[in-house]
């Protein structure tokens, strides 16, 4: 796969909080992380930026191993990241949001700019408004738009749909698809696991730090433990 | 009603002694707060070595006035200061750099709270304190040369016909068109070049600027040599419109801290209103209004009282009056600063 993180184990300090986990994502793909409060999905992401130190395990991008670089290393290599709080510079423009998301791009940026644009019409006209004036919705859209800007082979998104509503997370879950379409790799962790899966192609259900369920998204939607235990009926 | 003649001598005396001596300490605080705050919005301390800072900046650019004098060097009717300010500022950038790389870099690699740094900054100061002394001595310094006034107060009197004079002194009008300059350059530096925009990213959001691939170094790197030309050239135009004595810049933490803190601490625009908004509020309090009233006030009411609310040896605790009061109603101050 483009991106895979093989057999993480790791944790903040304390405890281990990923057992022995696999994750992975190819180009043009949505790999989206389910599972209950506390499983690891922020963590297994988190590893695969290098946000923390791994005990065992290995990640590599494309062939390359990847596992000692910091994340800003791996940023430059075309790993995109928007968190899933304090995701925008609230006291900068959005167009300066986006200016800063390309900010190690020497190029010029003015296609992508227009780009993500073209994908957030919104933010083109708001495009000279701090992003902490923004709704909740449209801050979401600056997050990704940053991230983009860097013209990322992998994209991962930490629950966008957090706090948003549900017209706006189908909006965001459209905006992803048409991502997708670009080639882009997108790994996802979401609480909405029904929507989420509903546009994976590889589903993740992780439980204590462990891939309980590994499938494409349809399957698991179609699997009854699966529905009974972690997406409700 | 007073005659006209008596309003304008009432304006002219105003002017002489409130806006002019304001508008021109009021903008050496301005560039004072300016530093402290991009400190604060990119280092996330308050720098307590700033006033000690500053004492070292002017320092470096009385000792090299005193030798451009000895050469024979002068600007003519500006100040040989001026040419002796690039290298204070120099100086003081080193000194900035040098610091920053063998104190404070060691407490952001331990990640530690503001205010341990706020401590340390306490020990720089003293540190620098002492090497100012050291080497210039505790006295007042006076190293202004050149032309004094621009406008003369017997010359206004003669053009004009008043009673009253105004004057303006060269190093009002220098410090007033200087820090002009550096404020429209602060502002254009933040608003429109990659580093400035850099530095308001990694102020606003740390994480998210160092995911964007903004390098945390070279912001605090470029804060430092900004705060600390800031800080000098604040310095050498106070000792050039009063004098300089390292006391007395010590002293000048607490109301540069205060402007910062009244304009909204992180916030440059706030630090620039918050430094006019503290001169005026001094002279305002401590001026004596006696000669002004009696101009205005009709021949019954004339007095012979100085009317001044306060002496000018308490001018500072109008400084703290209005950090006390901006704190318990305000905290976050005229322009919402960030209070971490």
């Amino acid at each position: 796969m483009f991106l895979i993180g093989e057999n993480l184990r790791g944790g903040y300090g304390g405890a281990d909080i990923l057992n022995d986990c696999t994750i992975g994502v190819d180009q043009g793909e949505i790999a989206v992380i389910v599972g209950p409060n506390g499983a690891g999905k922020s963590t297994a992401m988190k590893a695969m930026l290098g946000m923390l130190d791994l005990s065992a395990g290995q990640v590599s991008l494309n062939g390359k191993d990847i596992t000692t670089l910091s994340p800003q290393a791996r940023v430059a290599e075309g790993i995109a990241f928007v968190p899933q709080t304090n995701n925008v510079f609230v006291s900068m423009t959005v167009e300066e949001n986006l200016e800063m998301g390309a900010f190690l791009r020497r190029d010029d940026i003015a296609a992508t700019r227009d780009m993500v644009f073209e994908l957030f019409p919104i933010l083109k006209e708001k495009r000279r408004q701090p992003a902490g004036e923004l709704s909740g919705g449209q801050r979401q859209q600056v997050a990704v738009g940053r991230a983009l800007m860097t013209s990322p082979s992998v994209l991962m998104l930490d629950e966008p749909t957090a706090g948003v509503s549900p017209i706006v997370m189908d909006e965001l879950f459209d905006r992803i698809l048409e991502v997708r379409a670009a080639g882009v790799a997108i790994l996802m962790v979401e609480q909405n696991a029904r929507q989420a899966l509903n546009i994976a192609d590889r589903g993740y259900v992780l439980v204590t730090g462990e891939n309980r369920f590994t499938d494409t998204g349809e399957a698991l939607l179609a699997n009854p433990d699966v529905r009974r235990s972690f997406i409700g009926g | 009603m007073p005659e006209t003649v008596d309003m304008l001598n009432a304006l002219v005396l105003f002017t002489n002694f409130v806006l002019i001596p304001g508008v021109t300490y009021g903008s050496q605080l301005a560039l004072g707060a300016l530093g402290v705050t991009l400190i604060y919005a990119v280092l996330r301390f308050s720098n307590f070595a700033h006033g000690d800072i500053m004492a070292f900046g002017t320092m470096i650019t009385i000792l090299v006035t005193w030798w451009l004098q000895s050469v024979g060097v002068s600007l003519g009717p500006l100040p040989t200061a001026l040419l002796a300010l690039p290298f204070g500022i120099a100086a003081t950038v080193l000194l900035c750099l040098f610091i920053d790389r063998y104190v404070y870099r060691y407490y952001r690699s331990q990640k530690s709270r503001p205010v341990t740094f706020v401590m340390a900054s306490l020990g720089v100061m003293f540190m620098v304190n002492g090497l100012v002394r050291f080497i210039i001595g505790a006295d007042d310094q006076r190293f202004f040369d050149g032309e004094r006034f621009i406008i003369k107060a017997r010359e206004f009197k003669k053009m004009t016909g008043l009673n009253e004079g105004l004057a303006i002194k060269t190093t009002q009008g220098l410090t007033v068109v200087i820090a002009l300059v550096l404020v429209v350059f602060v502002f254009w530096f933040l608003q429109r070049t990659r580093s400035g925009k850099a530095m308001r990213a990694y102020s606003d959001n740390e994480d998210l600027s160092l995911l964007s691939g903004i390098d945390p170094d070279k912001v605090v790197r470029t804060t430092w040599i900004m705060a600390a030309a800031l800080t000098a050239i604040a310095g050498v135009l106070y000792g050039l419109d009063k004098s300089f004595k390292p006391f007395t810049y010590f002293q000048l933490l607490l109301p540069i801290f205060a402007a910062a803190i009244v304009g909204g601490i992180g916030q440059p625009v706030g630090a620039i209103v918050g430094g006019y908004v503290i001169a005026f509020s001094e002279m305002i309090v401590t001026y004596p209004y006696k000669k002004f009233w009696n101009y205005l006030a009709p021949d019954e009411w004339q007095t012979s009282s100085l009317l001044q609310l306060l002496s000018t040896e308490y001018k500072f605790a109008v400084s703290f009056m209005i950090l006390v009061i901006v704190l318990l109603v305000r905290p976050t101050g005229i322009f919402k600063g960030k209070v971490y």
